[in-house]
């Protein structure tokens, strides 16, 4: 009798592996760095339409401790908008998918609430909560993350293997047991992806927020207040590691999405 | 208790279903009528029948998955939904339906957890079932690493953690490759020879059906009737041998000519009905 067994790689070929997957992205970013500034050169580019790389790197460095500071209060809101908007949007999707009735008189209000643009509420919501406080950017970031998380939240829970379900109540489960041994489980890979997408959503909400009104000491503030004195590439210094926490926090999702659910099919060795 | 209780595990009665239609131009659909069936325990019987006969609806039908419109289904002396809240049914379906995120021994401990076992009596329940199937080594394996056989014996061994008094299968090898369905029908016979639980399997399987069942029962489609119930009298005991005596090819002529004899008895009157109003 044969086993499909699932290949186990040798850490060897891991390695290779995992290099191989960073070396090319890795390349290619050199790569379009290097053609970025042959560009800005050759065509005389002034500075405040677009600054070479090398003049972001150099700004990148002597300012390091203030970009750092600004990034540290900024990520403080991003974080903190990502948690409320994604427990917000779980907790929802999870009491639409259970109830029906409350699915049909709450999803309307949820799309409203998503279609109102949010150059528009950001004001708003700096009003409600404070201009210069770090809750009300945080609360920019969690409406946005709110309605993808809630709308894949309830999605996953209701696609579940019909079958399955017939198992369960064969063996005359609860709907609680059905809930916790078939659709969380089931869920989980759509709560995940829509938890990838909120973390450049909440990036980008705090930042909006921050354009409207913030401490200085914000990285939103800061790429406005080097804009205006034309002082591109600070600004282009901040927007860099503005990426950078998108970056950093879409990776965190995908290692957590990793350790919580390592049997998906994804992870699989050679089917990724 | 009498005698006939004792015996008969399921006894339908009069059995009929019919799906109501929703919205005005959905049909409505009469998939079983007059449906009357005792199964002795220990029984193993198979339903055959063309597609669309309803064989899949009575099984669920006597596993209280779908409720009848008509008639009265009793398992052990119950209502068939008191013996499912009473745990005793083990279904195997088409698909082995294994949860990824379990392993192999954790699938099989599922329906224990439901009952809220204890963890040890789990754990050893589920080694004892996986033994039982063959599946020993594979215990700590997920389900994407076995091969389809193995996955169908997996879900064989979750049906009988219970030990439940009735086995039902739809189409539990319908999947498979010609080579493995033979082989898990001997797999099968092996296991119902040990556990002498009592089965009710659905297939569409000529052969299948008389190799592996004491009786088959061959059903006619629109709406779902049994027109004829085959006693397959060969030796209790089967194995490769069985498949070639002369007696299991006559009765695989026999459940085939049942089996068009229902087509016809199916398609017949509407058709004569249908000439009558064009004439």
């Amino acid at each position: 009798m044969s086993v499909v067994a699932a290949p186990v790689p040798s850490s060897g070929v891991a390695v290779a592996r995992t290099l191989r997957g960073w070396l090319l992205p890795l390349g290619i970013f050199v790569g379009f760095l290097v053609v970025w500034d042959i560009l800005v050169r050759f065509l005389g580019l002034p500075q405040f339409i677009l600054p070479a790389p090398s003049r972001i790197a150099e700004a990148w460095v002597v300012y390091l401790p203030e970009l750092w500071a600004s990034t540290t209060y900024t990520l403080v809101e991003i974080v903190a908008g990502l948690i409320i908007g994604s427990s917000a949007g779980i907790l929802m999707g999870a009491l639409t998918a259970r109830w029906v009735g409350l699915r049909e008189s709450l999803l309307p209000f949820a799309v409203a609430v998503n279609s109102i643009p949010i150059i528009a509420f950001a004001p708003l919501l700096n009003n409600w909560f404070g201009l210069d406080s770090q809750l009300s950017k945080a609360m920019v970031a969690a409406v946005l993350c709110f309605f993808p998380v809630m709308i894949n939240t309830a999605r996953g829970l209701l696609h579940v293997d019909p079958a399955a379900l017939e198992l369960l109540r064969s063996g005359a489960a609860s709907e609680a047991q059905v809930f916790r041994m078939v659709r969380v489980p089931s869920a989980l890979p759509f709560v995940f992806t829509a938890l990838k997408v909120a973390t450049t959503l909440a990036t980008i909400g705090a930042i909006i927020g921050e354009y409207f009104g913030a401490p200085s000491l914000s990285i939103g503030q800061y790429i406005v207040r080097y804009a205006a004195f034309l002082n591109l590439e600070r600004s282009w210094a901040a927007i860099v590691f503005a990426c950078s926490i998108g970056i950093g926090l879409y990776m965190l999702v995908v290692a957590v999405e990793r350790l919580v659910m390592p049997w998906h099919s994804s992870f699989r060795a050679g089917e990724a | 208790m009498t005698d006939s209780q004792t015996d008969t595990v399921v006894q339908l009665s009069g059995v009929s279903k019919v799906f109501e239609g929703r919205g005005q131009k959905a049909a409505r659909v009469e998939a079983l009528s007059g449906i009357d069936l005792s199964v002795r325990r220990g029984e193993f019987i198979s339903l055959i029948g063309p597609s669309g006969c309803g064989k899949s609806t009575l099984l669920r039908i006597v596993g209280d998955l779908i409720g009848v419109s008509d008639g009265t289904v009793m398992v052990n002396g119950k209502l068939a939904r008191e013996a499912r809240l009473a745990r005793e049914y083990g279904m195997v379906f088409q698909a082995p339906v294994l949860f990824d995120w379990r392993t192999v021994q954790r699938n099989v401990e599922l329906p224990l957890e439901i009952i809220g076992r204890p963890k040890q009596e789990r754990e050893a329940r589920a080694r004892e079932m996986l033994a039982l199937v063959e599946l020993g080594d594979f215990a700590g394996h997920h389900p994407w690493q076995l091969s389809g056989g193995m996955q169908q014996r997996a879900a064989i061994a979750r049906a009988l953690a219970l030990d439940p008094a009735i086995l039902l299968m739809d189409e539990p090898f319908g999947a498979l490759d010609e080579m493995t369905r033979e082989r898990m029908n001997l797999e099968l016979l092996r296991i119902w020879e040990r556990t002498a639980t009592t089965v009710i399997f659905v297939t569409h399987s000529i052969p299948e059906a008389v190799f592996l069942s004491t009786r088959v029962v061959v059903m006619s489609a629109r709406p779902g009737r049994i027109t004829k119930i085959v006693p397959i009298d060969l030796p209790r005991h089967r194995d490769v041998e069985t498949r070639e005596m002369e007696h299991y090819f006559e009765l695989i002529t026999e459940v085939r000519e049942s089996l068009r004899g229902s087509e016809g008895e199916a398609v017949d009157p509407r058709r004569v009905a249908a000439e009558g109003l064009s004439a």
